[in-house]
């Protein structure tokens, strides 16, 4: 197991109160998994990513551990947490077409983030330029400043940066969500390409796109209002989910060779309960077609068979 | 490079043209004759005698042609370097006179622009990571900037000047004194100049750091910021770009300013009874010397384009995305 996280609660500080954004995560991730994290907005997921690299401003860690390759993860202590940035844990982040400093050359601003870490750049160098080429950027990449690359050029050099120090775990944060389709493919498949050839250990693959996941992932884990509610191997959650949050995503999706004229696509009714203090028991309860009695309980995130955990009491 | 500089010194060839006709403007539009005041003032008995005068006079300053051939004729004398004669310190050329304000303007404002620049630019980026700072300079920074200029002065000549009496309140040196290059002498420069220097800093000052104060927030609230944090770097790495960005929009403020400051400097002068060309100016209106006071407003002028084209140059040093639209690049 590279990434073990257990109980991790994260809130978001506000005037009206704390917002349970993350309410207790538990999930493992295995050596070379990519696990797809996928949910609704709202729903939790760029937290958690964010979590297990940088709790910003506004978020208070309330509790929980993580840990990775055996040892713990200070997630709540964002200066002992500095050791392991970019080393063990890394970000591709949802702007990396704004991530490079404007007015600095792309090599210059790599030379002094990696000297700044104590690493030379010089000794580095040859390896960056041959992960640059690998994803059809030349070194004349170095040379140029931000705004004279194209939004796509931007995203593979944050891709290359991003994972320059062989990290552990990488969490790729909403990075299709600016591009086109044809694109968004490519840079999920680089990112596979990078954990094939051990840039990275793990990845976890935040995104709203269940059908691009599908192509890329290991395992999905699926969040519903600040929890887990489903995650297993990528064919099994989309095949056959257990979760009835999963299902009715599922059956949301237009499928490929099926033509949906006659037939509308079903969307979940009803909204996501509100985090500044959602009701106790299972959160999906009030839209799910199965909700009984014990649903007033909160189900536990419980392994229905080897490597697939539910968070359901039918499940 | 070539298009953007002339593209640039077109622009400024074009201002410079059209501020110099309004300023040859506006003098003949003041009510009132110079020549007639010359009369008045010279009180002859006999009309021949100041019908002979008038035309003298008329002749001597160009007020005899009509007023399109003054124009030209304004435009050929500036040519040759020539600005005239002044009416208020006849017969003294206007250049001369120019010259001799010169200095004690450029001294007063060149270290009242820069040093205010870089000490607010200083105090504002300290001040936006540190709450007990932030929580002073701001204030501080809103009511300098919000006290008009012939306020914040005459209190500063009131207070330190008349009250405590650590400063003389006008001229530019002690009048026991002839200029010389002596140790007294420079010391009473130093001990004139204190205060009208000093309304002007703290005037500016208050802007410049709460501008840049919130600069760097913003840029430390980027997604470049965030990014470089994420993967560890430094807080002392993350600054050092914020600075360096921050300062691009005070690069511009400070073109701006200076041609507010110019005019500042006016009422200081004026406040401080300063020997510059703001106390020039008021005196050439007073005695309607039209060609002194268009000499010092070309001098103005020309201060406030040779200060934009300084900072364009240094802007398209800093900034790689002015050399690239430069370039004809894509921005």
């Amino acid at each position: 197991m590279s990434l073990k996280v257990r109980d991790l609660r994260v809130y978001y500080r506000t005037l009206a109160g704390d917002v349970k954004a993350l309410d207790g995560a538990d999930f493992e991730l295995a050596d070379g998994e990519i696990t797809g994290l996928v949910g609704e907005s709202g729903s939790g997921k760029s937290t958690l990513g964010k979590s297990l690299i940088k709790l910003d401003g506004r978020m208070r860690y309330v509790s929980g551990t993580v840990e990775l390759d055996g040892a713990e993860l200070p997630v709540r202590d964002s200066a002992r947490m500095n050791d392991f940035r970019f080393r063990e844990v890394s970000l591709i982040p949802q702007y990396a077409m704004s991530a490079m400093n404007p007015t600095r050359k792309v090599g210059r601003m790599i030379a002094d983030l990696l000297e700044s870490r104590g690493e030379r750049f010089r000794a580095l160098r040859p390896e960056l330029v041959r992960r640059l080429e690998l994803v059809g950027l030349g070194e004349q990449v170095l040379g140029r400043y931000p705004i004279e690359l194209s939004g796509g050029m931007k995203q593979r050099t944050v891709m290359v940066l991003s994972t320059l120090l062989d990290p552990s775990l990488l969490i790729a944060d909403e990075v299709t969500s600016a591009l086109d389709v044809s694109n968004q493919r490519a840079v999920a498949e680089t990112l596979a390409g990078f954990r094939d050839r051990g840039f990275v250990k793990s990845m976890i693959f935040v995104t709203h796109d269940v059908a691009l996941v599908n192509q890329i992932a290991d395992t999905i884990t699926v969040m519903y209002a600040g929890r887990l509610a489903e995650k297993g191997p990528a064919k099994t959650v989309v095949n056959s989910p257990r979760h009835p949050y999963t299902r009715m995503l599922i059956s949301a999706l237009p499928e490929v060779g099926v033509s949906h004229g006659e037939r509308r696509l079903s969307g979940i009714p009803g909204s996501p309960p509100a985090l500044l203090d959602p009701p106790a028991g299972c959160r999906f309860r009030d839209r799910c077609p199965l909700a009984f009695d014990k649903c007033e309980q909160e189900p536990p995130f419980a392994e229905v068979e080897p490597d697939h955990s539910v968070a359901c009491w039918k499940a | 490079m070539r298009r953007y500089f002339g593209r640039k010194l077109f622009v400024y060839a074009l201002t410079f043209f059209i501020a110099m006709t309004v300023n040859w403007i506006i003098p003949r539009f003041m009510p009132g004759d110079p020549v007639q005041s010359r009369l008045a003032r010279a009180s002859l008995q006999s009309p021949e005698a100041s019908a002979a005068m008038q035309a003298y006079y008329e002749r001597l300053f160009g007020l005899d042609v009509p007023l399109w051939q003054q124009y030209l004729n304004f435009w050929a004398s500036l040519a040759r370097g020539d600005l005239g004669i002044s009416i208020w310190l006849f017969p003294q050329p206007v250049g001369d006179i120019i010259l001799g304000a010169v200095p004690y303007s450029l001294a007063l404002l060149l270290p009242a622009i820069l040093l205010s620049w870089v000490v607010g630019n200083w105090f504002g980026a300290y001040a936006a990571r540190n709450r007990w700072l932030d929580n002073t300079v701001l204030p501080v920074g809103y009511v300098l900037t919000a006290t008009p200029y012939m306020w914040l002065a005459l209190l500063l000549a009131w207070g330190l000047g008349i009250v405590a009496g650590l400063f003389p309140v006008g001229g530019a040196y002690s009048f026991a004194l002839t200029p010389s290059a002596t140790p007294e002498f420079v010391g009473s420069l130093l001990q004139h100049w204190f205060l009208p220097f000093l309304s002007l800093f703290l005037v500016a000052l208050g802007g410049w750091a709460i501008g840049m104060r919130n600069m760097i927030i913003y840029e430390l609230e980027s997604d470049y910021s965030n990014y470089l944090e994420a993967l560890g770097a430094p807080r002392r790495l993350v600054r050092r770009y914020a600075f360096r960005n921050a300062m691009l929009p005070q690069l511009t403020g400070l073109a701006l300013q200076l041609g507010t400051l110019v005019a500042g400097s006016l009422l200081t002068e004026i406040v401080f009874s300063y020997p510059g060309l703001g106390y020039l100016i008021l005196q050439a209106i007073r005695n309607q010397d039209f060609f002194l006071l268009q000499g010092a407003f070309m001098f103005i002028v020309v201060g406030v384009l040779i200060a934009n084209f300084i900072i364009d140059i240094v802007y398209v040093l800093v900034d790689p995305r002015t050399r690239i639209q430069m370039q004809g690049g894509a921005a």
